[in-house]
């Protein structure tokens, strides 16, 4: 046997083991909710069942592949539809299609992946079609560290597609956050009409941890509103809705047009000055006029902190270790963790640069985040605001936060 | 009574703001509309059940226009958009309109991945041999020679048979037509739509603004009337010698096929799943 075909039958031996593990670890608990063993990129895969997914097209890539395993292994049970895509474009195109024709649809992908997809997020984005992306970051640019983490996909997650297309993007810690907000992420692409963006770190697709999973009778699914009003009535974009406004389907008597164009409230494409203004203000208020309800963070020891750390995803994590040790030797640290990345939690952000003297803002890249501070804030260069940043694929560990905590205290 | 004018195209065309379309005067894509239009009043579908999917160029325009459920892409991405909504509406007629670059430059991978899935729907590529839509840039299927805005000295690509392509490819249905011949149109476009599994009917088109200009090959009546001239029907070939056939286009079905399509396999392996549900109850 070749040494590759070797990796590759002990590859799948691993699988099935994790597969038995996963059902000998499955315990119902009284209240119906289970614990299971599971890994990132599955909880993702199962959170999206549980909202409703209809529809996955994808592209394989590392480390994002396993969510397009699980879903061609689901979705044909449950009458849903997978297809394996010729590319990452033609993937995020037919999730539009699909959506247009009224199903949830979704792909994931990775850096390489997310780049191509950048023309059809945008087209989704501007005609509003409810659809989700999920990116599992991998490290470097390019083609980098296919196996390695990073956050280096942040601002490309606001601003990957040209012209201004407010984003609403959703960034997990955990496993059992990762299914929570799959959930959410479909929630929110059918509420908002418009493709919601997952971000994944590459550890946390691939780690493996207890989830407790909710008991989905009691998690809110939400689809898109449909029109009650006769199709000479109906209107793709409606002003008078606000900006929530019902969605026909292809093929339910509503004939209606969609272009990428910049278009009226019928869908036809116009350029006139104020209809072409009426679109970007809807794209726009959409998004400001609901961040309470799009905006959610995370504050962990915030009450009495004089030290604060930023952080995502896995940097989170470390963060959470590192300020426990801290806290052992008395020091006042906190963690504010934004569960939405956009839009950005300014307020709160805002209020944290209030409250405490010092800011450590650890992350896998070399300053996305910190970036958005510095826009918050006049005191850029007086100290304020620590920088951690690491883009070698490597980590950035409990104990090298802690180091900066003690020399910030 | 009055004399209220009544055609066909009326009933299908979308009249609520829509007109003037933006082709050129002369430009054969209007022509083509109507081909396919009469093709659909031919058969009797109902509007609601259509799904008009392009990509973009001027031929991708198309969608406005009709009275359909339509949808207006990306350059060259029609045919993924139209495999999400076949797959999730299957019993849909998709019809797809693109154009010579659209489908066989930008969107050339989309195309052969379509023919080979046999996804059952009706790509229509209007081909007028340039990129019309940004000014007369070289496509795939500029005849090597002729000039294009990016080709000042004439192109040197070789260019790609559209149907040869398709065929190969493994679409089931692939033919072609030209903007002139309009009653051949309508009725290889019904046979097209008609015909289940991916099917490819290539319109040979006139661009005379830009193409034409270039190349001088006349106004729009003189380049319907090449197209006249220069093309033969395929069983007329039977007997020509390939001197007699260089430079002419040939018109006819070239493929007409049954095999598997896509959604039904799709939707056999949903059913083996229903089948077990059922077995155990
Ligand atoms: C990604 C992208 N690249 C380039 C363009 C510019 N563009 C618009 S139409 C077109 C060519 C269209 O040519 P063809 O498909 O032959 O259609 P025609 O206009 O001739 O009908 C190009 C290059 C675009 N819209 N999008
Ligand atoms: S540029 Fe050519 S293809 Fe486009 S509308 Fe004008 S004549 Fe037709």
């Amino acid at each position: 046997m070749t040494k590759e075909k070797k990796e590759q039958v002990v590859k799948k031996e691993k699988k099935e083991q994790a597969v038995e593990n996963l059902q000998e670890e499955e315990v119902i608990l009284e209240d119906n909710r289970k614990v299971v063993l599971m890994q990132g990129n599955e909880a993702v895969a199962r959170g999206a069942l549980a909202a409703g997914l209809d529809f996955y097209a994808g592209y394989p890539i590392t480390p994002s592949t396993e969510i397009a395993e699980i879903l061609s292994e689901e979705l044909p049970k449950i009458g849903g539809k997978f297809i394996q895509m010729e590319d990452e474009i033609a993937s995020i195109c037919a999730i539009i299609g699909a959506s247009l024709a009224g199903a949830k649809a979704m792909t994931a992908t990775s850096g390489p992946g997310f780049s191509l997809m950048q023309e059809g997020i945008g087209f989704a984005k501007a005609t509003e079609t409810p659809c989700v992306v999920v990116d599992v970051q991998r490290g470097g640019v390019s083609t980098g560290l296919p196996t390695k983490p990073s956050q280096g996909d942040i601002m490309q997650s606001k601003w990957g597609s040209h012209g201004d297309n407010p984003a609403i993007v959703l960034y997990p810690h955990t496993v059992k956050e990762c299914y929570e907000l799959a959930i959410r992420a479909i929630n929110l692409s059918e509420k908002y009409r418009t493709c919601v963006t997952l971000l994944l770190d590459e550890v946390l697709g691939h780690m493996r941890e207890a989830v407790r999973l909710p008991d989905i009778s009691n998690v809110r699914i939400i689809n898109r509103l449909r029109p009650t009003v006769p199709p000479e009535w109906y209107k793709h974009y409606d002003e008078n809705q606000k900006y929530l406004s019902p969605v026909a389907s292809y093929g339910e008597g509503y004939r209606f047009h969609v272009t990428g164009l910049a278009h009226d409230s019928q869908g036809f494409p116009t350029n006139k000055a104020n209809e072409v203004a009426a679109q970007m203000k809807r794209l726009k208020r959409k998004i400001t006029h609901n961040i309470r309800d799009l905006v959610q963070i995370e504050s962990y020891m915030m009450e009495d902190a004089n030290i604060a750390i930023f952080a995502v995803g896995i940097c989170a994590r470390s963060a959470k270790a590192a300020i426990k040790a801290a806290r052992e030797d008395g020091i006042q640290v906190g963690l504010l963790r934004p569960i939405t990345i956009w839009p950005f939690p300014d307020d709160a952000v805002r209020k944290m640069l209030r409250d405490v003297d010092i800011i450590i803002v650890p992350e896998l890249n070399e300053g996305q985040l910190i970036t958005e501070l510095h826009r918050l804030t006049k005191d850029k260069a007086d100290g304020k605001i620590i920088p951690i940043q690491r883009s070698d694929g490597e980590m950035i560990t409990p104990t090298h936060i802690l180091r900066v905590i003690k020399e910030a205290h | 009574m009055a004399n209220i004018p009544q055609k066909v195209v009326h009933k299908y065309l979308r009249h609520n703001k829509k007109f003037p379309h933006v082709w050129c005067p002369g430009c054969s894509n209007g022509t083509t509309l109507g081909s396919i239009i009469r093709a659909i009043a031919e058969l009797n579908y109902d509007r609601d059940g259509i799904t008009m999917v392009s990509g973009i160029g001027c031929s991708s325009r198309m969608p406005v226009y009709v009275d359909f459920n339509t949808l207006h892409t990306l350059h060259g991405r029609a045919l993924p958009f139209a495999t999400g909504i076949k797959m999730t509406k299957p019993e849909q007629k998709v019809i797809v309109i693109t154009g010579d670059g659209d489908a066989t430059a930008i969107g050339g991978n989309h195309f052969i991945h379509a023919c080979r899935r046999n996804i059952d729907m009706t790509a229509i590529v209007l081909n007028n041999n340039i990129y019309g839509m940004t000014g007369g840039q070289y496509s795939p299927t500029t005849p090597t020679g002729d000039r294009a805005t990016t080709s000042p000295y004439g192109n040197i690509d070789p260019v790609f048979d559209i149907c040869e392509l398709a065929m190969a490819a493994g679409a089931t249905f692939v033919a072609r037509t030209t903007a002139f011949h309009a009653i051949e149109t309508q009725s290889i476009i019904k046979d097209a739509l008609e015909h289940k599994g991916f099917s490819v009917v290539e319109v040979v088109s006139s661009c005379p603004v830009i193409y034409g200009r270039l190349n001088k090959k006349g106004d729009g009546p003189e380049m319907m009337k090449y197209m006249r001239d220069n093309s033969v029907p395929l069983k007329a070939t039977e007997k020509m010698t390939p001197e007699q056939l260089e430079g002419k286009i040939v018109r006819g079905i070239f493929k007409r096929v049954e095999k598997q399509e896509y959604c039904e396999a799709y939707a056999g392996l949903v059913a083996k799943f229903q089948n077990k549900e059922e077995a155990k109850k």
